[in-house]
């Protein structure tokens, strides 16, 4: 919640900061910043490429904060680390009382220092030490050496205030529970930092960027993992179009073709090609051909009906003129159909291939040797979350990528796009 | 023969109400090879119908059309046909455009070229042929549409309303280049409009339709078109004859516009 109102303060500061400073700056004077209505006026509404880049920047500042990570100067409370000591008060069988001191050591999980030293001190309470890993906690048995030889000892207090079991009470860097039993639970402060197996800091997830790109992981590279899923995308895909293209066209053109693959279509369009992946699985098996079965469907529907929307889309007006101008039935279709269709197929290209990316990597997160999903997958089974994060952020780049392709693709092969 | 017959058209087709529309009652009409014609008339009176059997896009339920001593029966290339808008090809640049009908009968490239060349020179586009057509403004792309279809060097030029989506100037500019074109190329026009001026000043006869059913009620020889190649069309419509016949057929089509709407207030 706090993270959130942070996050629209500095949505609000960055707008109020970029916009003072291009007051101040000179304006230029181009058609839209003249105009005066612009809220409505969706052509007037251009992103703003500041925005954009501050957008990214706070992501990682965010990330990095929440992380602790070098790259970033400002850092939320990070969990405590080091030496803090509370103390206790035990009662002996006798009724007295007596104070005593628990020195605790906070280390990085993974390292396995020595227990601090300290003074055993006076009376029938004596001083303990701990050693616990930041983010966990730990039973610290403090009374266990108190009193005489079988003496009851119990503990009623901590840091001065009383404590029962299953109470809590505030200590130094961190909090102390007493268990069912009488011993007390030692918690230390985790602050507002994520934990690295939660949400690695940006550079641990380029380090292993680096690591995985030049060792490899899991018995192959990280190109032959990305390869491998562009690659099933891109023969699943071609053989969607291949096959839903020329079938979009005959819709298109036939009334028979229409209504024998009407329903089939509209059926199949629905249904998520995940939905499939059980059914696929156990036809075309867990390998190779099960994934681009898996998404040569994912891309056929898309392509039949943007091919058949291609073919629908044509103005009869350049149909008869083509006619009038003497074309024959397979030149109106060469030269007028398949041009005028060509947009719509672009934009159900786009789509399809953003759908079968999508699905790659859920393919792959059920059955597979190699692929993105399958790098992603693995690593969660190993808890390695830089890799998992990694991986997503390698698809979302591969994902992005591919739409700039085809839309830069789509502005080269049909410039009169939207222009008829 | 040469020249166009239309032989007793009558046009009725089925509405899926169960009804049935009249769109053309025993229309006949022979018009000679050379000629311009417009055709006007209120809306529905069939206008656009009678161009598409021309044309060959529709077959009639009885009559015939006649060219050149054959009876149509689809679209070819000896009736070319210009449209209002939005039958350009924007695929293809200018030149691409209106050598189109050349190269799908497979004309060599130096041919095509020349012919190209030679239409864009008279429509004024010499310097436009290698834009595309979406650069062009709507005046510019009737030029092209009309270079187009004189490319494939029809018998009979179809025009549907071709300037109607054009403003005032550049409507009248593209009157005088339609006229220039017919005295020059000799062909055959069939214009429908929506204009009474643009009716007079384009038609050697002009064909006033009336509706329900579509038929001709009245043909009018027009001195007006023969006036107006070559001159200053504003000077032709300062004619006081063609004033007259102006406020006549304007007269004549607001009665039936209003009988039309005395006919549906009946109907009510």
């Amino acid at each position: 919640m706090t993270l959130l109102l942070f996050y629209a303060a500095l949505f609000a500061l960055s707008f109020a900061v970029v916009y003072a400073a291009r007051r101040l700056a000179t304006q230029r004077q181009d058609f839209t910043s003249l105009k005066t209505v612009t809220f409505g006026d969706e052509s007037a509404v251009r992103p703003d490429r500041a925005a954009s880049i501050i957008s990214v920047i706070a992501i990682f500042l965010i990330w990095g904060a929440f992380t602790g990570s070098r790259l970033v100067p400002v850092h939320v409370p990070g969990p405590f680390q080091g030496l803090t000591e509370f103390t206790y008060t035990a009662e002996n069988e006798a009724g007295e009382q007596d104070t005593a001191i628990v020195r605790v050591l906070v280390h990085e999980v993974g390292r396995d220092p020595d227990p601090p030293e300290i003074e055993p001190g006076d009376g029938f309470a004596r001083n303990d030490t701990a050693v616990v890993g930041m983010w966990r906690s730990e039973l610290i048995r403090a009374q266990a050496n108190d009193g005489g030889e079988d003496e009851e000892v119990r503990i009623v207090a901590v840091a001065g205030q009383p404590i029962e079991p299953d109470r809590t009470v505030e200590v130094p860097n961190g909090t102390v529970t007493m268990s069912g039993r009488g011993s007390l639970n030692f918690a230390p402060a985790t602050g507002m930092q994520m934990e690295p197996i939660w949400l690695p800091a940006p550079e641990t997830v380029v380090a292993r960027f680096f690591e995985i790109a030049s060792n490899g992981y899991q018995n192959f590279t990280l190109w032959q993992h990305l390869g491998w899923s562009l690659l099933r995308v891109v023969v699943g895909f071609l053989l969607g179009a291949a096959v839903g293209i020329p079938l979009g066209y005959a819709m298109g053109l036939s009334g028979w073709f229409r209504g024998w693959f009407d329903p089939i279509v509209e059926f199949m369009r629905p249904v998520p090609p995940l939905a499939l992946i059980p059914l696929v699985i156990i036809w075309f098996g867990i390998w190779e051909t099960g994934k681009i079965v898996l998404l040569f469907l994912a891309a056929l529907w898309i392509m039949i009906i943007s091919a058949r929307a291609g073919v629908s889309g044509v103005n009869i007006t350049k149909i008869h003129a083509a006619y009038s101008l003497g074309a024959s039935k397979w030149q109106i279709m060469r030269h007028v159909i398949v041009p005028n269709s060509l947009p719509e197929i672009f934009t159900g290209a786009r789509v399809a291939m953003g759908v079968c990316w999508g699905t790659v990597v859920a393919a792959e997160l059920v059955a597979a040797q190699k692929g993105a999903g399958m790098m992603i997958i693995a690593a969660s089974k190993f808890q390695l979350t830089d890799i998992v994060i990694l991986g997503i952020v390698l698809i979302g780049i591969i994902g992005y990528s591919i739409d700039i392709l085809m839309r830069r693709a789509e502005a080269w092969l049909v410039p009169w796009k939207g222009r008829a | 023969m040469s020249g166009l017959e239309i032989k007793h058209l009558s046009m009725r087709f089925d509405l899926p109400n169960g009804s049935w529309v009249q769109a053309l009652h025993d229309v006949s009409l022979s018009i000679a090879e050379g000629e311009i014609i417009s055709v006007l008339g209120p809306s529905g009176c069939g206008k656009t119908t009678l161009l598409n059997i021309v044309a060959g896009f529709l077959a009639p339920t009885s009559g015939s059309v006649e060219i050149n001593g054959h009876t149509v029966r689809g679209p070819a290339a000896e009736r070319g046909m210009v449209f209002q808008k939005g039958a350009l090809f924007e695929w293809m640049n200018v030149r691409e455009n209106v050598d189109f009908g050349p190269r799908m009968k497979g004309m060599p490239r130096a041919e095509r070229d020349r012919i190209s060349d030679h239409l864009l020179e008279i429509v004024g586009l010499r310097d436009f042929k290698d834009k595309a057509v979406y650069e062009l403004s709507g005046g510019m792309q009737q030029r092209v549409a009309l270079a187009r279809c004189l490319a494939n060097d029809p018998d009979v030029i179809l025009m549907d309303e071709p300037l109607g989506a054009l403003d005032a100037l550049t409507r009248e500019k593209m009157q005088g280049l339609v006229l220039k074109l017919w005295k020059e190329t000799g062909k055959t026009v069939i214009l429908i409009t929506h204009s009474v001026e643009e009716a007079l000043l384009l038609g050697e006869r002009l064909i006033v339709m009336a509706p329900r059913p579509g038929r001709i009620h009245e043909i009018y020889n027009l001195p007006f078109a023969d006036a107006g190649v070559g001159a200053d069309l504003r000077e032709v419509k300062k004619d006081p004859a063609f004033g007259e016949k102006r406020e006549e057929i304007l007269g004549m089509i607001w009665e039936m516009e209003e009988e039309i709407m005395g006919r549906a207030e009946a109907a009510e």
